[in-house]
């Protein structure tokens, strides 16, 4: 396969389906984002947004295809990709029992990091995340906003090349959206690549630059969202989104 | 070696604060030491100490009731409180439950009369044996009349049984008594001297009874050398209350999928929880120990002797550790949650205790159940321990038990891997 080093992630011929599921989740769908993009997948429940993510990510592997994360395979170079991304899961994925501080050292830890590069890290994260006065206290404790911006701040210890985020702002409030937007677009600024999932459409405009709409396991837009808002005479990606996915019900089982 | 041991401080910390689980651990196991070590002693002072209350209702009126009254007095084990003679069944029953004696002996009204009856029938036939002449107008009566035995049906059988052999020694020297004078007044037309009584039918063999050991040391052992090792192999396989629960948490919470997305193998979290759950057992076995020397004393109950050989003792708790968190951690990666994990652990290791001898012994138990007892990993923790607490036997001796015992370790590490692969998380 050719490899463009211009591509932070390059999925080629994917195929997918669930083991036990007669259903096909992807056949044959091809993806790519640019290095330094702000990319943004959107779709309807059901639609195969996580899926996609946890296949990115290595958590699912391929039944044909391939993924790269910055030309490297990722099925093939578990570990060697594993350095290279950062994952924010939809779920809090760390431990409630712990601290920020603790679940920052050992995950930093698990990252590769050393122990002064833990510490350094920790500092800098915590401080622009507002988490400064709640460091030793048990996560368990805090409130959504407050886990939702450890549950980033443990994604990007490490200082990811692409940082994988799959609805990082789900239930909080206006200030602690503002305060994540806000880093991830200064993450951007610095060289990291954003692939991002979301249902806050609104918010999604205003982060993404690039966008691809997912429906059935199909691609059925991808580009600039100001590209696509002109070519559908759409004044807003929600409408956009409607046109494209339709206003019916989808029912996830 | 930076990210196990960040890993071990990370699951100690967990560890630290579950205190449910920091008392199922611990707390648990103690309080079961101390009570089951307590009741087994109590048995024991029951019969040796304290004596067990018995009723006797003599409706005999000669000498034999008499003397089978004092013949079980002299047994010592029983404490008599007498009926008067009239008591009916109901009676009975009702002084039982109101004296809380768990027994009552019932004398026969025509006791003597047949006791005599009997003993010049067996005179008789004895001294024709002989070639001399019997008193041929004595009638055979028939057996001596039966005694007897009430008893609560809360006494165990076991106990029931001893009690029932300890009556019918006294029953057989009220008899011998009588058959030996009897004997002798027919054949020198004089009674028996009590002195030379006394040596016929108290001079009896004694039995020593001594324990094997391996050293040949004859201290005999007590209740706290048998139950405080038992309820440590116990107390490290309840590890899964906390291990297997937490592996299940891991699993299903955001955390996992987060360590898979990360450049470490997960092999290494299972190492940790290794590292830190046999350190966990470690110091269980080490609290039980030190409260089986030091604290058992001082509520009066028998204080546990260390075996010899310490570093056999550590070999020991350590396989015995390793094997009770390996189980713990393939019940913890098989279950798909926390309620299955408890309540499937819970049951297990109660099965798997009982299987293996911690609560009733496995000689006891028939062929079958017995053949599944050598191979359950509780019963080889057990005998290595037995091996070195009461046969005072050293590491080589119990190496027999502790080979196998690796081997099932090193099979459920196999099961949890290959179920770790087959769901997908590593």
């Amino acid at each position: 396969m050719e490899i463009n080093d211009q591509l932070a992630v390059n999925i080629s011929n994917l195929g997918f389906h669930y083991q036990g599921n007669d259903g096909v989740v992807f056949s044959g769908l091809n993806l790519q984002v640019k290095k330094g993009e702000r990319f943004g997948l959107f779709g309807p429940n059901g639609a195969g947004k996580t899926t996609l993510l946890s296949l990115m990510t290595g958590l699912l592997s391929p039944a044909e295809g391939s993924i790269q994360l910055l030309g490297m395979d990722v099925h093939k170079h578990h570990n060697a990709v594993n350095k290279l991304f950062g994952f924010v899961p939809q779920d809090f994925s760390f431990y409630q029992e712990l601290s920020p501080v603790e679940n920052m050292e050992f995950y930093g830890a698990w990252a590769g990091l050393n122990k002064q590069q833990i510490k350094t890290k920790t500092d800098e994260l915590l401080h622009i995340l507002g988490l400064e006065n709640v460091r030793d206290k048990q996560v368990e404790k805090f409130s959504g906003g407050m886990k939702r911006r450890v549950n980033l701040a443990i994604g990007v210890m490490h200082n990811p090349a692409i940082l994988i985020l799959d609805e990082p702002t789900v239930g909080v409030d206006v200030q602690t959206r503002y305060a994540i937007i806000n880093y991830l677009i200064e993450l951007n600024n610095n060289g990291t690549t954003l692939i991002y999932t979301s249902h806050q459409l609104s918010e999604a405009q205003g982060l993404c630059n690039e966008t691809a709409l997912i429906d059935d396991g199909k691609i059925v837009a991808h580009g600039h969202i100001d590209t696509l808002l002109t070519e559908h005479k759409q004044d807003s990606l929600e409408h956009l989104f409607l046109e494209l996915t339709g206003k019916e019900y989808r029912n996830d089982v | 070696m930076f990210k196990l041991w960040a890993t071990i401080v990370k699951d100690s910390r967990i560890l630290w604060r579950d205190g449910v689980g920091l008392a199922l651990m611990f707390v648990m196991p103690i309080v079961l030491v101390i009570v089951i070590t307590d009741i087994q002693n109590s048995t024991f002072q029951l019969i040796n100490k304290n004596k067990l209350p018995v009723l006797v209702c003599n409706r005999d009126t000669g000498t034999s009731g008499k003397q089978l009254v004092e013949a079980i007095n002299k047994i010592g084990m029983f404490s008599i409180s007498e009926l008067p003679r009239g008591q009916d069944e109901k009676m009975i029953a009702d002084s039982m439950k109101k004296t809380d004696a768990l027994m009552a002996v019932i004398i026969p009204v025509d006791f003597t009369r047949k006791v005599m009856a009997k003993s010049k029938t067996t005179a008789g036939k004895a001294l024709t044996s002989f070639g001399l002449q019997a008193d041929s107008a004595q009638k055979d009566l028939g057996d001596v009349s039966p005694l007897t035995l009430y008893y609560n049906p809360v006494l165990q059988e076991s106990l029931r049984l001893s009690v029932k052999g300890a009556l019918q020694s006294a029953l057989q020297l009220v008899e011998s008594r009588q058959t030996l004078r009897t004997l002798y007044f027919d054949i020198n037309e004089k009674p028996l001297p009590s002195k030379l009584e006394g040596e016929m039918l108290n001079n009896k063999a004694v039995i020593n009874d001594l324990p094997v050991s391996v050293n040949g040391s004859l201290k005999p052992p007590n209740a706290a050398q048998h139950n405080v090792p038992s309820w440590t192999i116990f107390a490290m396989f309840f590890v899964i209350m906390s291990l297997g629960g937490s592996i299940v948490r891991e699993k299903t919470s955001g955390s996992f999928i987060r360590l898979k997305t990360l450049p470490t193998n997960y092999l290494v979290g299972m190492l940790s929880k290794q590292i830190t759950y046999v350190g966990v057992t470690i110091i269980q076995a080490i609290v039980i120990f030190s409260i089986g020397i030091w604290l058992f004393p001082l509520i009066n109950l028998p204080g546990l002797n260390l075996p010899q050989d310490v570093f056999g003792l550590f070999v020991v708790t350590v396989l015995s550790g390793w094997c009770a968190v390996s189980y713990a951690i393939m019940v913890g990666v098989f279950a798909e949650t926390h309620q299955q994990s408890n309540g499937f652990g819970a049951i297990s290791i109660v099965i798997l205790a009982a299987i293996g001898g911690l609560m009733v012994p496995t000689f006891t138990m028939d062929t079958s159940l017995k053949a599944i007892a050598n191979v359950s990993p509780m019963h080889l923790c057990l005998q290595a321990y037995y091996g070195l607490f009461l046969e005072n036997g050293k590491l080589g001796n119990v190496i027999g038990y502790l080979i196998p015992l690796v081997g099932i370790t090193l099979g459920f590490q196999l099961i949890a891997i290959w179920g770790l692969k087959r769901k997908n998380l590593i």
